[in-house]
């Protein structure tokens, strides 16, 4: 993590972020609905997968839990529409702030738990608040909550003819969510979930307090998902349980952060890039051939991906550049060369 | 009274299965430290071994589980081959995510290829007929089953603890680096316990279509409690698994019955956490 | 008051005596040398110094606050550093960062922080493998590494686990080299070493353990000539020789 090589790093996001601005403006994509889905879809499993990653890339705790945070996100702001007929915002923030805080209490424990352990344990919560959610009378269960009509805009954040409002708000996601980690990765707090990423003992050592690192990485990424959950219902019109809850929804956020490069900034980006447009147009070309030849090709890429590097995309490409650097380096001074003094 | 011991002895029985299809994974986690997302798929392809060998052939489950455990045995050696080996030094994740990709090949092929229909084998030997103790009922299918997957639990437990095969497995398990300057060929014992771990699957697979419908998703929940049920009672303890798959089918019994089918699963769940929270290694983990 | 006084400590594993009764102070600016074969249990007291290991009688005082329950992260920021035995360098990170890790203690802000890891690289004599991947240099530079990284946290005491083990012998005078300059400017330290010519010549006092108890505490030409030290180190037999040779000495 050079600082200096920041900079110049800097103008390339930039340029990129006006991209994604003018996309929909492209009279090909701005006609046609279904690509369009697709970009909003990328963008939110993105963020969603970026908000992840702080927690299983950077800070190294592999959860598979986090379809919960998403869920009480989509819960937020579904019940401030459905059951109390307001605009979603209030329930935005305060759905993510729940997340929060039942992130940080469950998480608690499970810290003390090593390895595959606590992998299962998360399997055990996301499969516990997903069958309370079925039964919760308040949150109307196994129906899940339906949105009604409601006036078009930004108010209520919602849109019925067209998806472009919709593609904008989820870029504005985007744009928040890899901006805080970009934040993070600049800043000590990055440092410090290397560090108890790397070697914990290590890192206590030289005054880095783990558990309280772990936590607030865990409350900021669960605030951050369940953000995603709320433009999840937004756009949906509805949620039930399993839709959000899910390990299956768990496991995409891990998947696409992995085979993007999990630790790094664009990683989820890239696994998003890769799979959602995998996904959707494999649905829409083979989803009637008796089902479930697109998700084969998924296994399929998954195993191939993770076999073969397990650092993801960002991997493959910084092996690539390390392989162009080493034949261009050929050193001709073998004699200066002091075995690293 | 009676309503008791029926929901326990149905809970015992399930438990037993359970016993087997997490004794598998044990092992392989075990031995490896490598979690076999797979595993609940393994269970569902051994299922549909035998019952299309009971559907077409007319081979009965009771002889059929043969050609599931060594079905389900080539296939968890042919994983750890491709797959696994490729995974062992890297990231405690890969082989993880590896076999959830793996899980996803087999679950969406039988459902292409046999359709998300459930099937029953509705001929067997067993059908239908039942033992009664009292006014206890033990259905023979799943009593035969029971007792069949305890059996099969224990003849792998002496195989590790009493056979030099068990001991070099041990070894293995213990440090990798030190059994292969014994001459012990790890390669192949990997290779060897994960397809014993298929094998112990395949075997509860293969009896079961007597019993319990077969279809593309039966694996899912099978392998999430072999998961809990062998993170519960340890790493690499088989007694552990064997004590925690029967307290879990124990549970999922009485919970099912005694307070409502929805909360089976939370209690269960729930219950791992309560124990991993005071033993963070499981019951027996060391 | 001392900076560190260690009070009876007592630490078990089972019914393995690790550390029995242990005491000592450290005044500031002090080295200290923490001598003994192996198995005598100084590592074991690094361990409930910093914080790593939970004592099972005993107090520890650092600058008068009581850090005997504390963890190791909230002695390290009191300004009781240590080092490992085996290295634990953030091998993924390079040099420069694994330092600047440490300054962040003291500094969150990046600036400064960056200002602190540069100096401790040039003390260090780092600058060469500033960039290089940590995991990537040599032994010797490693435990420099570890060093500095250890100093970028602004310590009042350092406490160092056989820092000089794997050096070739430029490498540990210069080491030592580096202790006396870095005690000059203000630090006291605490110094767990089996290489001689390493602690004896700059140490101010040294403490000797055997089987997990103080056997002796003095300056090192004193520690030198004390029966028991001799004894622990080469044995009964040879001690009783050396004995008889001196007794020979003497009458001649």
């Amino acid at each position: 993590m050079n600082i200096i090589k920041f900079k110049k790093k800097d103008v390339y996001w930039y340029l990129f972020i006006i991209f994604l601005v003018l996309i929909p403006l492209v009279p090909f994509i701005a006609n046609n609905s279904f690509i369009q889905h697709v970009f909003i879809l990328i963008l939110l499993f993105a963020s969603m997968s970026q908000s992840w990653n702080i927690l299983g890339g950077y800070a190294g705790q592999v959860s598979f839990g986090h379809s919960v945070f998403f869920g009480i996100g989509a819960y937020g702001a579904g019940m401030a529409v459905v059951k109390y007929g307001m605009v979603p915002w209030p329930g935005v923030l305060i759905g993510a702030f729940i997340a929060s805080i039942v992130a940080v209490i469950i998480s608690y424990p499970c810290f003390k738990l090593k390895g595959h352990y606590f992998a299962i344990a998360t399997f055990a919560i996301v499969e516990i608040f997903n069958r309370l959610f079925m039964v919760w009378y308040w949150v109307e269960g196994a129906l899940g909550l339906d949105y009604p009509l409601v006036e078009v805009g930004w108010k209520n954040f919602m849109w019925y003819d067209t998806k472009i409002p919709y593609y904008y708000g989820a870029l504005i996601l985007f744009i928040v969510i890899f901006g805080v980690v970009r934040w993070i990765e600049k800043n000590r707090f990055g440092y410090y979930l290397v560090a108890v990423r790397e070697d914990q003992e290590a890192a206590e050592s030289i005054g880095i307090n783990s558990t309280m690192v772990k936590l607030t990485a865990m409350a900021i990424s669960a605030f951050l998902a369940a953000l995603c959950g709320a433009f999840f219902v937004q756009y949906n019109f509805r949620v039930d349980p399993p839709m959000v809850m899910s390990l299956s929804m768990s496991m995409t956020f891990v998947l696409i952060t992995i085979l993007g490069g999990a630790g790094t900034i664009l990683g989820p980006l890239m696994g998003a890039l890769i799979l959602i447009p995998l996904q959707e147009y494999s649905r829409a070309l083979w989803g009637g051939f008796g089902g479930g030849i697109d998700l084969i090709i998924f296994g399929i890429i998954i195993v191939v991906v993770v076999v073969r590097q397990p650092r993801g995309i960002m991997g493959m490409i910084s092996d690539i550049k390390k392989y162009s650097q080493s034949n261009k380096k050929i050193n001709f001074n073998i004699g200066k060369d002091k075995g690293g003094e | 009274m009676t309503m008791f011991f029926q929901v326990a002895i149905d809970g015992l029985l399930m438990g037993m299965v359970y016993a087997l299809v997490a004794s598998g994974l044990s092992l392989i986690w075990g031995v490896m430290d490598v979690i076999n997302f797979a595993h609940g798929e393994f269970l569902m392809v051994a299922m549909y071994v035998s019952y299309w060998l009971g559907f077409l052939m007319k081979v009965d489950p009771i002889i059929s589980w043969i050609a599931s455990g060594v079905f389900c045995f080539i296939l968890g050696a042919i994983t750890y081959r491709l797959i696994i080996r490729q995974c062992l030094g890297g990231p405690a994740l890969s082989a993880l995510l590896a076999t959830f990709g793996l899980s996803m090949i087999l679950k969406n092929f039988c459902l292409n290829r046999f359709s998300p229909n459930y099937r029953l084998l509705t001929e067997t030997l067993l059908d239908g007929k039942k033992i009664i103790l009292g006014k206890v009922i033990f259905p023979l299918p799943q009593l035969v089953t029971g007792l069949f997957a305890l059996a099969v639990v224990f003849i792998i437990y002496y195989i590790i603890k009493r056979t030099r095969l068990g001991w070099a497995i041990q070894a293995t398990a213990m440090d990798k680096e030190a059994a292969e300057l014994m001459g012990i060929k790890t390669d192949w014992i990997f290779a060897f316990v994960f397809g014993l771990g298929g094998a112990c699957v395949g075997i509860a697979g293969g009896l079961m279509p007597s019993y319990l419908a077969v279809h593309p998703e039966v694996g899912g929940l099978f392998g999430l409690i072999a998961f809990i049920a062998v993170a519960m009672g340890g790493f690499g303890s088989i007694p552990g698994a064997l004590l925690a798959a029967i307290f879990i089918g124990l549970i999922e019994a009485f919970g099912g019955f005694y307070v409502a089918p929805v909360f089976k699963y939370v209690v269960v769940f729930g219950l791992y956490l309560v124990v991993v929270m005071f033993k963070p290694k499981g019951l027996f983990g060391w | 008051m001392a900076l560190l006084e260690v009070h009876n400590v007592t630490k078990k594993f089972g019914s393995l005596i690790a550390n029995h009764d242990v005491s000592f102070n450290i005044e500031e600016g002090q080295i200290v040398g923490l001598i003994g074969p192996n198995g005598a249990g100084k590592t074991t007291m690094f361990n409930c110094v910093s914080g790593l290991y939970r004592v099972n009688e005993g107090k520890v005082l650092f600058n008068g606050i009581d850090i005997t329950e504390f963890p190791p992260y909230r002695v390290a920021k009191l300004g009781a550093v240590r080092t490992f035995q085996i290295v634990h360098p953030l091998k993924d990170m390079t040099v420069f960062d694994n330092i600047l890790m440490g300054a962040y203690l003291r500094e969150p802000n990046n600036q400064k922080a960056i200002e602190i890891a540069e100096n401790c690289i040039k003390i260090g004599y780092l600058s060469e493998v500033k960039n290089k991947r940590a995991g990537d240099i040599t032994i010797g530079l490693k435990k420099r590494l570890e060093l500095a990284r250890a100093l970028a946290t602004g310590p009042k005491l350092l406490m160092l686990d056989e820092s000089m083990a794997g050096l070739t012998s430029t490498e540990v005078k210069e080491s030592v080299e580096l202790v006396k300059n870095l005690r000059d400017t203000g630090i006291t330290f605490l110094i767990v070493e089996h290489v001689m010519e390493a602690i004896m010549p700059i140490a101010d006092k040294v403490v000797v353990l055997d089987g997990g108890i103080k056997i002796a505490e003095g300056k090192p030409e004193e520690i030198i000539k004390n029966e028991q030290v001799i004894e622990a180190y080469f044995g009964k037999k040879y001690s009783k020789k050396l004995q008889a040779a001196k007794g020979v000495e003497k009458s001649v």
